[in-house]
C-alpha cells in the first residue's frame, strides 16, 4: 500500500473515472493516484490488458490518460489542480500529432 | 526582457536543456561569462534527477533523502540568483538545422534561437525486460524515488529487483522514512567483484563513493531486509496486476508476495535529443551503453551543439556539474569572453571524480538476462513485442532497429523507443552477429513528444533576458 509520509499543503481534489481523489498541492496526477492506491490507469494498445505508472518521468508513456476531455496525456507530468477530471484510457485513441 | 511578436522567435546566445546539475551549471557559468542564456527542462521545477523538487524541500524529507540530495540547493540558489531565463514545464519537440528550437509549454508552443545548444537531459534507467514487466503495479526503482522526492509517498510493500548503486540508495531512502522495502532481489551474477578487482587501485581514489554505497548497504542489512543474490530466472506473476515475484538464488526457487515490484539496472544516456540531431553515436562496452562522440570539450559532431551531464555518459551529478561548467567555459571561449574559471582546475576535478567508474562500471554491468531476454518476454512496452518476434525478424532479413521496427512496429508507440531502444539493438546484435556500432539504434524523427494540433496554432511569444 503506498503512505504519505507527510502532508504539505491543503489537499487539492479532482476525479478519477469519476471517484473523488485527494492529492496535496505539488503532486502530479500519478503521484496522487498512486498515493490514493490506483494502480491502473489504462489498457494497452495491442492486448488491452492494465497498465499504470512505470517510470514517473516522462519516458515510458505507460501512465497516459484523458485529462479534461484530452486524451494521450502523461499522467505523471500534468500537477494537479482543483476539479480536473482524469479518465483512465482504453486503447489507442486517435492521436493528434505533428507532422513536423 | 525582450518582447518579440508572434512568429518571429525570440534568440538567445545559449540555450540550455535540462535543469539538472549539467544543465544549472552550464547555464550559471554561461551567463556569468556575459553570455544570454535560457534553460528549458519539461519538469515542474529545478533540479533534474538527483535534485528533483529541491526548492521545495521539507526538513523532514531532506533528512531522509540525505546530503548529497541537500548539496544541490546552493546551485538552485546560485542559478536564481544569476541572469539566466529559466523555462519550467517547456518540452523541446524538435530542433531544426538553423538551430531553431519548437518549444512546447502549458498547452501553446513557441521558438527559440540559439548560438550555441547544450544538451543535458540525462540519464534514464536502463530497462529490465522479464516476464511480467508490464503489469500493473511493476515501476522502476526510479519511479519509487521519484514518489518520494516529489510528493512524499511511499509504497510500504515494494520488492527491489535489481543491480546497482542507485538501487542501494533508494532502498536506504525508504528504510530512513520508515518504511523499508519487504525485500530485494540482487541481481548482480557471481563472479562480478573478481572482474571489478582490476579497478580497485583507481577507485580508492574516490573511496567517498565508495564508503557511502557500504555503508548504505550496511544500513539495509542491519534493517533486516531479506537480499537475495545473484538471483536469476526472474517473473513477475499477476492476472492485472503483479502479485507476486518468483525467481532462482543460491539454487533455490523463491516466490515474494508483492504488488509493487520495482525494477533497476542501472542508468544510461537519454538520447533522445542527441540521435534527433543526428550526432554521432559511439558504443560504449565498459558502460554497455551509447554516448555521442564528444571533443574534450563536450563538443558533438554538428556543429553548435555540446552535451553535457550523464547525457554524455554515466558519470554523476558531481561530474554533470563539473562538465557543464566546462562546455560553458568553451562556448564563452568561442565567442570571445573572458573565462570566469579556470579550465584545468575543472579537468583535474572531473578526472578524479570519475576515478571510481571503472569499478562500478565492471561490478554493475547488466547480467546477461536483461541484455538478451527470454524469447516471451515483451521488450517493445507501447506495441508489445516479444524478444521472440525481433529474433524471428532478423532471421528473416532485418538487418538493423529501423528495419525490425518497419516489420514490428517496436519503437513506433509514443515512446519511441526509450524503454527499449537498447535491448532491441542488443537483441539484435547478438541475432547477426555484429557490433553494437554496426547494429546501430532507432532513427529518431519529431516531434519528441505528441504534440496536439491545437497547440501548434495556439503560438505564444518567449520572454527571455538579453544582455
Ligand atoms: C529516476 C532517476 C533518479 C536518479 N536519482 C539519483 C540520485 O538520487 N542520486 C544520484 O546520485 N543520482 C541519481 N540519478 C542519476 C542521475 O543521472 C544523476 O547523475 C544526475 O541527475 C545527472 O544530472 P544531469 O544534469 O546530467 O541530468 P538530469 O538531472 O537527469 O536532468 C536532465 C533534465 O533534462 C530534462 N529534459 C530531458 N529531455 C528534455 C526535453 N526534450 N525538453 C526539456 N527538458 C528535457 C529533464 O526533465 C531533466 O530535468 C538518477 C537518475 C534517474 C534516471
Ligand atoms: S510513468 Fe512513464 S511516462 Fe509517465
Amino acid at each position: 500500500m503506498a503512505k504519505r509520509i507527510e502532508n504539505t499543503g491543503e489537499p487539492v481534489q479532482f476525479t478519477f473515472d469519476g471517484q473523488t481523489v485527494m492529492a496535496q498541492p505539488g503532486d502530479t496526477v500519478a503521484a496522487a493516484l498512486t498515493a490514493a492506491g490506483i494502480d491502473i490507469l489504462r489498457s494497452s494498445v495491442v492486448s488491452g490488458s492494465p497498465r499504470g505508472v512505470f517510470c514517473m518521468m516522462g519516458t515510458c508513456f505507460d501512465c497516459l490518460v484523458e485529462v479534461d476531455g484530452v486524451p494521450n496525456r502523461q499522467a505523471c507530468q500534468i500537477p494537479v489542480t482543483e476539479g480536473l477530471t482524469v479518465c483512465s484510457q482504453q486503447g489507442a485513441p486517435d492521436v493528434l500529432e505533428a507532422s513536423a | 526582457m525582450t518582447q518579440l511578436s508572434p512568429m518571429q522567435p525570440t534568440k538567445v546566445d545559449v540555450a540550455v536543456i535540462g535543469a539538472g546539475p549539467a544543465g544549472m551549471a552550464a547555464a550559471v557559468t554561461a551567463s556569468k561569462a556575459g553570455l544570454s542564456v535560457a534553460l528549458l527542462d519539461e519538469g515542474q521545477s529545478l533540479g533534474g534527477q538527483i535534485y528533483r523538487n529541491i526548492e521545495h524541500g521539507t526538513p523532514f524529507r531532506d533528512g531522509i533523502l540525505g546530503p548529497d540530495y541537500v548539496a544541490g540547493r546552493s546551485l538552485a540558489e546560485s542559478l536564481r540568483a544569476s541572469d539566466v531565463t529559466y523555462l519550467p514545464r517547456t518540452s523541446v519537440w524538435n530542433i531544426s538545422t538553423d538551430n531553431m528550437l519548437d518549444l512546447s509549454r502549458d498547452g501553446s508552443s513557441s521558438q527559440l534561437i540559439a548560438d550555441k545548444i547544450i544538451v543535458a537531459t540525462g540519464a534514464v534507467e536502463r530497462p529490465s525486460p522479464m516476464p511480467g514487466w508490464t503489469l500493473a503495479g511493476v515501476t522502476t526503482v526510479g519511479a519509487l524515488q521519484i514518489l518520494l522526492k516529489a510528493s512524499g509517498v511511499v509504497q510500504e510493500d515494494a520488492v527491489l529487483v535489481g543491480s546497482g548503486p542507485l538501487m542501494w540508495l533508494v532502498a536506504a531512502q525508504m528504510i530512513s522514512a520508515g518504511t523499508p522495502p519487504k525485500a530485494i532481489v540482487e541481481t548482480t551474477p557471481k563472479g562480478r567483484m573478481a572482474q571489478a578487482m582490476p579497478h580497485i587501485l583507481k577507485a580508492l581514489k574516490g573511496h567517498r563513493y565508495l564508503t557511502k554505497g557500504l555503508s548504505m548497504m550496511r544500513q539495509v542489512r542491519g534493517a533486516g531486509v531479506p537480499i537475495y543474490n545473484a538471483a536469476t530466472d526472474i517473473r513477475i506473476n499477476g492476472h492485472e496486476i503483479a502479485e507476486s515475484v518468483t525467481f532462482v538464488s543460491k539454487g533455490k526457487e523463491h516466490t515474494i508476495r508483492s504488488s509493487h515490484i520495482a525494477l533497476h539496472q542501472g542508468v544510461v544516456p537519454n538520447q533522445q535529443v542527441t540521435r534527433l540531431l543526428r550526432c554521432d553515436h559511439k558504443w560504449d562496452a565498459s558502460q554497455h551503453c551509447f554516448r555521442p562522440v564528444l571533443d574534450g570539450q563536450g563538443k558533438t559532431s554538428v556543429p553548435d551543439v555540446y552535451v553535457a551531464g550523464d547525457g554524455a555518459g554515466i558519470g554523476g551529478a558531481k561530474s554533470a556539474a563539473l562538465m557543464g561548467r566546462l562546455v560553458a567555459l568553451a562556448i564563452a571561449q568561442e565567442k570571445g569572453k573572458a573565462a570566469p574559471e579556470r579550465v584545468y582546475r575543472l579537468q583535474a576535478a572531473l578526472a578524479s571524480d570519475g576515478a571510481v567508474r571503472p569499478f562500478l562500471e565492471a561490478m554493475y554491468a547488466p547480467a546477461p538476462q536483461f541484455v538478451k531476454p527470454a524469447k516471451e518476454t515483451i521488450v517493445c512496452r507501447c506495441e508489445e513485442v516479444t524478444a521472440g518476434a525481433i529474433e524471428d525478424a532478423v532471421d528473416l532479413g532485418a538487418p538493423g532497429p529501423n528495419q525490425v521496427k518497419s516489420f514490428l512496429r517496436s519503437g513506433m508507440g509514443p515512446c519511441q523507443g526509450r524503454v527499449c531502444g537498447l535491448v532491441v539493438s542488443s537483441i539484435i546484435a547478438e541475432r547477426r552477429k555484429a557490433s553494437m556500432d554496426e547494429t546501430g539504434y532507432y532513427r529518431i524523427r519529431p516531434p519528441l513528444k505528441p504534440i496536439p494540433l491545437s497547440e501548434l496554432a495556439n503560438f505564444q511569444p518567449l520572454e527571455v533576458a538579453q544582455k
